[in-house]
């Protein structure tokens, strides 16, 4: 029920205190009740819920998770990397004649 | 610097490769762990997500997981959707709720119930939406029963906030908001729970800041990862409390760091404090947990329906079926399958007990999953 879903900012109404937003293809339109007048911008990404938008996302943190993740797909490529070559050193069939 | 795309925000979060990534490294560090650690996702957005994606398989024997009370639908008691039925058969009262509520049976029925016997009550999907049906019907009084967590009460205020401002006579509201620290607070004060660590709501946090958490690592000595609802995120936080057990840290840290701020959206807090007060609350599941709800304050006596109706409204407290053992599952004390009656008689068509009411309760998830398991 909490669940919300990120959605990018398309245009703002500030007579009626609403914004448009897309979420994935799908415009609706939000309340700005709950943000600071003035806080919430053209582009930015923000988190709706029922009908409000909640909160902004932080554009750098999620880059910041996202590089995160890549350093961890990175850092496995590289140990299973090393552990093929100590695979590879180890081979049994080597000690075969 | 690359810059974010919308889509990012889904398929980053959800990429199988790093999700394979965090378990090899959550299986390397746990085998430093001494013993089993047992995390309550607090919030059953977290239980959706680690049954949804098997996350439960991908982790090593000694990290387990207890399904907590998180989900407003799931710990409602009887007596106040027994309210919302009474509510909907008055004369010349329209009903309207969010949509998780309308299968949940009270002693007569759900509110489903209550429309195909004649009781005008809509299901809609914001509070805003009582706008309209009152403008348009304004010879009915429109009753607004509200339900959720943190992230659901300011958008009850605001609701409240618009009636009050544009002057709108026909619209009141049954509050039924509860907290997150209260119930986490009760189930580790029970000498017989098991939960060693918290992962942190992600929305309820949104909107009151990582703030609410932190007497549980300071004054409980039980760590705390507030985190995103998508698997990756969710397994980032897992190995982030592996982490400090292994490294013997216990403090409270925010995976989830994109939305959630230490002290949250302020705006949406002063506009909940300003129309409602902290009052007791009786979980369906757990029982009474002292100032774990929200209650209008009595300035605003007028536009409460549990007032202005408080003659109709039925008094005495209705308890689960003595069979349904949802307070052991939520203290971690069982799990679903050991009910006797899980997938029997109990089942999310015919809910017996709170955690199999809403898809975001434990035994319902295990009902929908439980193949995987
Ligand atoms: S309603 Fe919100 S807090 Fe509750 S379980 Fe669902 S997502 Fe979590
Ligand atoms: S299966 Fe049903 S009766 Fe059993 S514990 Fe779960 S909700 Fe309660």
């Amino acid at each position: 029920m909490c669940l919300s879903i990120p959605s990018k900012v398309v245009s703002i109404d500030t007579e009626q205190n609403v914004a448009t937003v897309d979420t994935m293809g799908v415009q609706r339109t939000a309340g700005l009740d709950l943000m600071e007048e003035g806080s919430v911008a053209i582009g930015d990404y923000v988190l709706l819920h029922i009908g409000f938008i909640m909160n902004k996302i932080d554009e750098e943190d999620a880059l910041e998770s996202l590089r995160v993740y890549q350093e961890i797909l990175e850092k496995l490529d590289e140990e299973e990397r090393r552990q093929m070559v100590l695979d590879d050193d180890n081979c049994p069939s080597r000690e075969a004649p | 610097m690359s810059s974010l795309q919308l889509k990012d925000l889904y398929d980053g979060f959800r990429d199988p490769d790093v999700i394979k990534g965090y378990q090899k490294v959550i299986a390397t560090d746990a085998q430093k762990l001494s013993r089993t650690i047992n995390i309550m996702e607090v919030c059953g957005g977290h239980t959706h997500t680690i049954m949804k994606y098997g996350i439960l398989q991908l982790l090593p024997e000694n990290i387990k997981f207890v399904h907590g009370p998180g989900c407003p639908v799931c710990i409602m008691p009887k007596e106040r959707i027994d309210h919302a039925y009474v509510l909907s058969q008055q004369p010349n009262v329209i009903l309207v709720t969010l949509g998780d509520m309308i299968k949940v049976p009270g002693s007569n029925g759900s509110l489903q119930d209550a429309r195909s016997k004649g009781s005008d009550v809509r299901f809609v999907y914001s509070p805003l939406d009582c706008l309209k049906i009152a403008k348009e019907n304004p010879d009915k009084t429109v009753i607004f029963f509200a339900i959720g967590f943190e992230t659901t009460t300011p958008m009850t205020a605001a609701l409240l906030d618009t009636v009050i401002k544009e002057d709108i006579p026909n619209i009141l509201l049954h509050l039924n908001h509860v907290t997150v620290p209260e119930p986490m607070r009760a189930l580790i004060s029970d000498e017989a729970c098991i939960i060693d660590a918290f992962l942190g709501p992600s929305h309820v946090s949104v909107i009151s800041g990582s703030k609410i958490y932190e007497e549980f690592p300071r004054d409980w000595g039980k760590p705390v990862v507030v985190s995103g609802f998508e698997p990756v995120d969710v397994m980032q936080s897992i190995s982030m409390i592996v982490k400090q057990f292994i490294e013997n840290r216990c403090e409270l840290e925010v995976e989830y760091h994109r939305a959630v701020s230490r002290e949250g959206n302020l705006k949406a807090q002063a506009m909940v404090d300003k129309y409602f007060q902290k009052v007791d609350f009786r979980w369906r599941g757990l029982g009474d947990i002292p100032q774990s709800g929200l209650g209008l304050r009595a300035e605003y006596d007028k536009y409460n329906a549990e007032k202005i109706y408080d003659a109709v409204l039925p008094k005495e407290e209705i308890d689960d079926h003595k069979l349904c053992i949802c307070g052991d599952i939520l203290k971690g004390k069982a799990s679903p399958p050991q009910c006797s009656i899980f997938g029997t008689a109990c089942k999310p068509t015919s809910p017996v007990g709170s955690c199999m009411v809403s898809s975001e309760g434990a035994c319902s998830a295990y009902y929908k999953y439980g193949n995987l398991i």
